[in-house]
């Protein structure tokens, strides 16, 4: 019979009634979600869903611009982080993110994921190297840059960039990792390392990834979100989206007869 | 499928996979009226007919799986497409069991004409299973094609009927062979033949199954008529 019933785990963070404007535009209405901690959430949907919007709600990035505003709860460890007065710096420590492009710092491998961390911490010589290490091993990078540390970030390959660009948001041991289309500019082998390490990654963080390709939020997400037009059409596991979604609209979506 | 996908392709293989369900299922269907049809006449012109077509219903199985595979590799289906496809993929094959059942129909008949055994043994009486199981075999093809649950249903009820009609057709054959004991091999020759009836009923059943299976997600295979009926409400 159908055993498709989902016994949510602990959230990570609990989206309340969440709205938000770009100037006039109303891009996200009423939002209600809970994000599972130590899982993959993938948010589908198509462009201009929100998809991205409310991403960027969750570490705050919005506030860089001028005109953009958040009304409703995101409770991060049980504190709204809309009206916090924590230090904006310090929960993008905690919520870290990755973008479309890779984006390398103009400094060596070694200094990219370096950097990061001396902002938080100040660690000796030895236990830096270590951390360094660490992350590069985490993100499935260590065997392929172990011997040109000093190079350029911008020397590798778009995969790799990516990878390095995961490796800083570790570093800095974030509890939420958000992903913002990470394979988008990737080739299928790059990508397949990505998913491979987005699955080791939710042991020990809490995963959010947007991404347009669909299977991707099928093959590496424990959870799904499909958004459309700034509402959250359905939210359920992603064995049950992809195999039987409860909304006609999210059927149509993933099934390819959106038009 | 009433709405179309973004990809018109996809949604002509979609058809067109379906449409090869359907042929292959009325093949099959006229393999078992035959093989009926043999049975009641003892009839070995058509019950060679029968055991001929079995290698056309092989050969469409075989075709109909490569292009649900070609299907699944390049299209990545989800949801009802992916449930549509597993289910056509699983209706094929009891399609093509069915058919294996009506031509061990037909070797049973051409086994009975060829041993010269009496005909007062109740061969007529499989008729009426006979019949209950292949009209059940067309109308789960008619209700696969229309999606219809509620006929779905109704094909489920209906298989334990023919289910009882074994059960007492044993009953009346296990008289016969306790009161002369030179009747238990053709006796023995027509419970086989009743039991490839059934289980072209059975077959059918599992074709009304995956129709629910395909509308609803849900897998009915081991549950009880009133859980189905639930799952439908």
């Amino acid at each position: 019979m159908d055993n498709t019933s989902t016994a949510a785990p602990a959230p990570k963070i609990s989206v309340r009634d969440l709205n938000f404007f770009y100037g006039k535009f109303h891009a996200l209405k009423g939002i209600n979600l809970d994000i599972p901690e130590n899982k993959v959430t993938a948010f589908i949907g198509p462009s201009g869903c929100g998809k991205s919007t409310l991403l960027r709600v969750f570490n705050r990035m919005f506030e860089l611009y001028p005109d953009q505003r958040a009304e409703g709860q995101v409770v991060l460890d049980g504190e709204n982080l809309l009206t916090s007065k924590q230090d904006v710096a310090l929960l993008r420590a905690k919520v870290g993110m990755v973008f479309q492009k890779p984006t390398p710092f103009p400094m060596s491998i070694y200094d990219n994921i370096a950097f990061g961390i001396k902002l938080f911490e100040s660690l000796n010589a030895t236990d830096m190297e270590e951390r360094v290490e660490w992350a590069l091993r985490k993100a499935a990078l260590w065997t392929e840059v172990k011997d040109k540390l000093k190079q350029s970030g911008s020397s590798l390959s778009g995969g790799q960039q990516q990878r390095l660009c995961i490796a800083r948001g570790i570093a800095i041991k974030p509890e939420v990792l958000l992903l913002d289309e990470p394979c988008s500019a990737l080739d299928p082998i790059s990508t397949a390392k990505i998913e491979e390490l987005i699955t080791e990654l939710k042991d020990d963080y809490t995963v959010v990834i947007v991404t347009h390709n669909m299977q991707q939020a099928a093959r590496c997400s424990d959870y799904t979100a499909y958004m459309y037009l700034g509402d959250l059409v359905e939210f359920g596991s992603t064995e049950q989206m992809f195999f039987k979604p409860t909304r006609k609209e999210t059927e149509d979506y993933i099934t390819g007869r959106f038009g | 499928m009433p709405e179309k996908h973004l990809s018109t392709q996809f949604d002509s293989e979609l058809n067109t996979v379906s449409n090869r369900v359907m042929e292959l299922g009325g093949l099959v269907e006229s393999q078992v009226q035959q093989a009926i049809h043999a049975l009641g006449q003892f009839n070995a012109e058509v019950a060679h007919q029968v055991i001929e077509t079995e290698k056309r219903v092989n050969a469409m199985e075989v075709e109909i799986d490569r292009d649900l595979s070609s299907i699944i590799a390049r299209r990545q289906p989800t949801a009802r497409d992916l449930r549509l496809l597993i289910a056509v993929s699983k209706t094929t094959a009891n399609l093509e069991r069915a058919g294996d059942e009506a031509e061990k129909m037909a070797r049973m008949v051409l086994s009975i004409i060829q041993s010269g055994t009496p005909r007062n043994l109740p061969a007529s009486e499989l008729r009426v299973a006979a019949d209950l199981a292949s009209g059940l075999l067309r109308k789960a093809l008619d209700a696969f094609a229309r999606l219809d649950t509620v006929a779905a249903v109704s094909i489920l009820k209906e298989d334990d009927l023919i289910d009882k009609e074994f059960d007492n057709f044993m009953r009346v054959l296990i008289t016969y062979m306790m009161e002369d004991p030179r009747m238990i091999s053709p006796s023995l020759d027509l419970l086989f033949l009743a039991k490839a009836i059934e289980r072209v009923g059975d077959h059918a059943k599992n074709v009304a199954e995956l129709i629910i299976y395909i509308v609803k997600g849900a897998d009915v295979r081991h549950a009880s008529i009133e859980e189905i009926e639930s799952v439908l409400r």
